[in-house]
Formats: C-alpha cells, sequence, structure tokens
C-alpha cells in the first residue's frame, strides 16, 4: 500500500464543531451526532475529532499522541523521546475493536514535558522545542507518526468513517468543552491513517473541507521556517501556517483571517484608509500565504475556535447557536442534529473569520 | 395526503417512498437527505425539517414546498416545477436551472441563480425575498432573477461582484442600488413599465405565498440589469 506523500490522485469533506463559552464539558457524542448526519459527504477513508480540555489532569503536559507501523519503530521513538523529554506516562490510546476500522497501527499517548537543561542549552523556549520535535519524528523516523501534541487537547483518527472513528475512539468516555470533526472525501492522496484531519501542531488543529490550490506556493515558504510537509496534503500545510502567524509571528486571529483569505484589491480599496492600509501590509508581507482555491476550516486552539471560508466562499459553512454554545457545520441538517433547538443560524461571508472563545478562566 | 417519516431514512430509501406514493407528501423530521424530489415530476412535496443539498435537482413538474430553511444547490438544473421555501436556502440556489420557479421568503446564500439559463420559452425564475450573497447571477445566461431586498437586519441586499461573467437573462434588484458595484460588462437602469409588468405575476405569487402586501412591496424603486452585449464579459479569476 501507498502511504501519504508517495502518491498523488487527482474533493467533498464534511466539518462540524461545537464549543460552550462558559467551558461546560461535551463528551464526544455531539461532534459525532453532528459529522454522521453528513456521511454522504465522506467516502469511509478517514474521518477524526479534536477535543480541547479532555486531559485536566495532565494539563501541563504535551500530549503526544502517535501511530507506529510496528513495534521497532515504537522502541527506537520513545528512546528518542527519552533522551530530552519527561515522560510522566505513557500508555496505549484505549480502542474498541469493531468491523468497521480495520489495519489499526500501534497507537499511543505519552504526557511528556521538556527537560529544562535541554531547552536551556538549545536556548529554545518550550512551544518551538516541542514542534521542532515533531517535525523531526514525523520526518526521520520511520514508522513514527506523531498526529497530535498538544496541551489538555487531543486529536483522534482514523481511516474510516466519522461516526465509527468516534466509536473505535471511545470518545463517549471523553470531556472537553470544545469538539471539532471531520469526514474525509480524500481526493489527492490515498487515504491513509496520518491523512485524516484534524492535523494538529502543538494545540492548534485544522479540520478543513476543500481543495487548495495553493498548496505548493504555500508549502515552498513554510518550508523555509522549518516546517516540514511530509503528507501532499493541504490541510497540513494550513496547520502550520496557522501556527506560524499566530505563534511565530504573534498575529491576531482576525489579521491571521485577512492573510489566508485576503480580500480582492477590490475590496480592500472600498474600505477606510487605516483599514485599507492594514489589510494592505498583511497581503504584502505574507502574500506567498494566502490560501486560494476552495476551503472552509475550523480551527481549534486552546480556549477558542477559528471557523473561515476562502474569499469566494467555494464551500459551505453554517454557524448557529444555543444558550452557551455555539456550533458550526458544513450542512444546517448538522446544526440540527447536534442541537434540535439552534438559534441564530447564519452563513458567515467568504473570509469573513468567526471566532469562539472560552471566558478567560473558564478552561 | 401521505405522511412519511423521515427520520434515520436514508435519502434513496425516501426518494423511492415519494415516488411510490399516488398521493400528496409529507416529509416529517427530515434531516440533511439529500436530491429528495430530484428528477420527479408531478409530485405535491411538503417538508417539515431541514432537506439536504441539491433539493428538486433535474425537478420534472410539481411542487416542492419546505417550511424551513433548506441548502445548497436548491434546483440544481431543475426543468420545471416549483420550488418555494419559507426560510433560507444555501449557497448555489437555481445552479444551471433551465425552467420552473424557486420563491424564496427570506435570503439566499452565494451563488444564487448561478448560470440559470433560457431557451425560448423555457425560462427560469428566481424570487429572493430578503438579501442575496455575493456572485448574485454569476455566469448567468438567461432568465430571470429577483431580489426583493426585505430584510430589516440592515444589511445589504446583494453582496460583492453581482452579475460576474453575466450574459444573458435578467436581474431585478428592489431598493437603493447605488451600492452595489456592478461589473462592466452589465447595464444597470431603473425599472420601465414592461419590466415591471413583466415582474408583476411573480411578485403577486411571492406576496400571495408568504403574505406580504403588494403595495408595499411596490413603494421602492425595481433596478434591472441586463448584460452589455457590446461589452462582453472578459475574466475574473485570472487577473485579481
Amino acid at each position: 500500500m501507498k502511504l501519504e506523500g508517495e502518491i498523488r490522485i487527482p474533493s467533498g469533506c464534511a466539518i462540524a464543531a461545537v464549543i460552550s463559552r462558559d467551558g461546560k464539558k461535551m463528551t464526544g457524542k455531539t461532534a459525532i451526532d453532528g459529522i454522521s448526519v453528513m456521511h454522504d459527504r465522506s467516502n469511509g477513508l478517514g474521518g477524526g475529532f479534536a477535543g480541547y480540555g479532555i486531559y485536566p489532569e495532565y494539563k501541563d503536559f504535551y500530549a503526544f499522541h502517535l501511530f507506529y507501523t510496528d513495534n521497532d519503530a515504537r522502541v527506537e521513538c520513545e528512546k528518542y523521546l527519552k533522551d530530552s523529554f519527561e515522560i510522566v506516562k505513557s500508555e496505549n490510546i484505549p480502542i474498541r475493536k469493531i468491523p468497521e476500522i480495520t489495519d489499526v497501527p500501534l497507537i499511543w499517548r505519552y504526557f511528556v514535558a521538556p527537560l529544562s537543561s535541554v531547552l536551556s542549552r538549545l536556548q529554545l523556549d518550550e512551544k518551538e522545542y516541542v514542534a521542532r520535535t515533531v517535525m523531526h519524528i514525523n520526518t526521520r523516523l520511520r514508522g513514527c507518526y506523531v498526529f497530535s501534541n498538544g496541551k489538555n487537547m487531543g486529536v483522534f483518527k482514523a481511516v474510516g468513517f466519522p461516526e465509527d472513528v468516534g466509536r473505535f475512539y471511545r470518545l463517549e468516555e471523553y470531556e472537553a468543552y470544545c469538539w471539532t470533526a471531520h469526514g474525509r472525501y480524500p481526493t489527492n492522496t490515498p487515504g491513509w491513517w496520518g491523512g485524516a484531519h484534524p492535523f494538529a501542531l502543538l494545540d492548534y488543529s485544522v479540520v478543513h473541507n476543500g481543495e487548495i490550490s495553493s498548496y505548493d506556493a504555500n508549502r515552498r515558504f513554510i518550508e523555509m521556517f522549518g516546517y516540514k510537509c511530509t503528507l501532499q496534503t493541504d490541510t497540513e500545510v494550513i496547520t502550520y501556517i496557522a501556527d506560524y502567524l499566530l505563534r511565530r509571528q504573534g498575529l491576531t486571529l482576525e489579521e491571521t483571517a485577512s492573510v489566508i483569505a485576503a480580500p480582492f484589491w477590490s475590496t480592500i480599496e472600498e474600505k477606510d484608509e487605516e483599514t485599507a492600509k492594514k489589510l494592505s501590509y498583511l497581503r504584502t508581507v505574507f502574500s506567498s500565504l494566502l490560501i486560494t482555491g476552495p476551503f472552509s476550516i475550523i480551527l481549534g486552539f486552546e480556549g477558542g475556535l477559528m471557523a473561515l471560508n476562502d474569499r469566494l466562499k467555494l464551500r459551505s459553512m453554517v454557524v448557529g447557536e444555543k444558550d452557551d454554545k455555539v456550533f458550526v457545520a458544513s450542512e444546517e441538517a448538522a446544526l440540527r442534529a447536534m442541537e434540535p433547538n439552534v438559534q441564530n443560524i447564519y452563513a458567515p461571508m467568504g473570509g469573513e473569520p468567526v471566532i469562539v472563545k472560552v471566558k478567560e478562566g473558564m478552561y | 395526503m401521505m405522511i412519511i417519516n423521515a427520520q434515520n431514512v436514508l435519502f434513496s430509501e425516501l426518494n423511492k417512498k415519494i415516488r411510490e406514493a399516488d398521493a400528496d407528501c409529507v416529509l416529517e423530521n427530515c434531516l440533511g437527505q439529500r436530491f429528495i424530489g430530484s428528477g420527479m415530476s408531478g409530485k405535491k412535496i411538503t417538508i417539515n425539517g431541514v432537506p439536504g443539498n441539491a433539493l428538486g435537482a433535474y425537478l420534472g413538474s410539481g411542487t416542492i414546498t419546505v417550511n424551513g430553511n433548506a441548502q445548497d444547490a436548491v434546483g440544481d438544473t431543475m426543468n420545471n416545477g416549483e420550488i418555494i421555501i419559507h426560510g433560507n436556502i444555501g449557497d448555489a440556489a437555481g445552479y444551471a436551472m433551465r425552467g420552473g420557479e424557486i420563491f424564496v421568503k427570506g435570503s439566499a446564500g452565494y451563488r444564487a441563480g448561478i448560470h440559470m439559463k433560457e431557451y425560448k420559452e423555457k425560462k427560469p425564475v428566481i424570487v429572493i425575498g430578503e438579501r442575496a450573497g455575493s456572485f448574485l447571477g454569476e455566469y448567468q445566461a438567461g432568465g430571470l432573477i429577483i431580489v426583493l431586498g426585505l430584510q430589516k437586519d440592515g444589511k445589504p441586499t446583494v453582496g460583492n461582484f453581482p452579475c460576474t461573467g453575466m450574459h444573458g437573462g435578467k436581474m431585478v434588484i428592489r431598493g437603493n442600488t447605488d451600492s452595489i458595484r456592478f461589473p462592466a460588462q452589465v447595464s444597470a437602469k431603473a425599472a420601465e413599465e414592461s419590466d415591471m409588468a413583466e415582474i408583476m405575476p411573480y411578485i403577486e405569487k411571492f406576496c400571495a405565498l408568504f403574505g406580504f402586501e403588494k403595495e408595499e412591496i411596490l413603494s421602492s424603486p425595481f433596478t434591472v440589469i441586463t448584460p452589455d452585449s457590446k461589452n462582453p464579459y472578459k475574466q475574473m479569476y485570472v487577473a485579481n
């Protein structure tokens, strides 16, 4: 079997999310209900979820989720990790064996903290070191793939329909203040476990419906900054762009949206002088990070999410709310599957970010 | 009348039930099933809940009524008949529509009426009660799109880039259109008597369907947009 990155096959996907602004916890069932009503948008070649706030007892440690092809790969990777991290817990991620999910790799989870001696020697901050470690494992260690590495959050993904993936990972046993979900219909790659969504780096995770046409331009730019795109999957590059703009460049979420879904010059011209100046600046400085082609994405991060359509809005996305909760999905039916009494349903404009944050201190 | 509980029924099964019914159908608890009524003729289908994408695609004749919102690509390539939405519709409503009528009480998403076309007596019509998103009438090749701007939220009646690539048909927008930027290849003019006579039956039908007063709707000016054949459409997506 060929894996992601070895072949490109010349898409429809489904995305969904729920977040509680009060930080109230929900099991994975809500997200599964939302994504499963859009079953026909995916083809069984990938499904996944990200949950935020799921590891409160280990919230100060990076939660590494890994796929291994075999036990030798695991031994090799654990040896590498032990050199520079304190590993406070390592375990198999609990799964439920079901006939719908096959070819299961070894799936492990580690709660880790970088050793302070290593950080001071390299003069790196903690997050940068963790990100570099992930890039190293994913590109250099055979048969190892880190698919989640944030604090107090986790990605769960597999080849299969998303509702089956949710059952497989026993998501009803996790409680999160925010869930994102994805059903995959891969168009460019064969559909391997690592290529399912969400894609994650540190606490950023991305689910994506669409197919961006700027992949290679974006990839060439972002690889200059130490990111390694290994899977030829456009969502991977979007994840790294989010990390680069938000964490390393310190842009706000709104500014990040104005870079990746930059307004047309003709739209910028109509803005007031100060706004036009800022938008022109962002378009000019980060021109290689403009993402063209169809996308609707949900970016999860610690304490919130951002939903965004491409500027031409070539994919559908709707938002609704009920009490403390906000729901996002590719289809209104999914909003109603998550919350039958959902209110204030609307479709954001292309390039208009929808940013939802959990109240400070509630996550 | 036949009542069909659509809860957890697969779209293909649902369409089979509708096709086999020899009476009008009411679908209860509809949630996201696609292609409802697609390719059908002579049916009267009422939907409670949210129908999935491509509602009434290739519709041959008959009436589909949705007591709420509908999703994307309503009436995709429909040929005849009518689709009545007592709520809002998603993107690409009336995609490549060739005939028939779509009436929407609320707003439409992006690209309503994209590539509508007409031929002789086959002339599709879309009437949108409130707002329409960007790229309204994109590549419109025929037919009639009417946007009434009855929204009360203060947002603009039409989004960005209306009529991009329009090269046939007619669009009519109610209310002030000064802030709308139309592309160079179309002309926008105040509606004349003949234009009003052409749209009047659809205004009347809209009022009858959704309970509006004709006088109130006619109290605002109407603007008619048609392609200017002397200055044809060139491109948008490449030279941006």
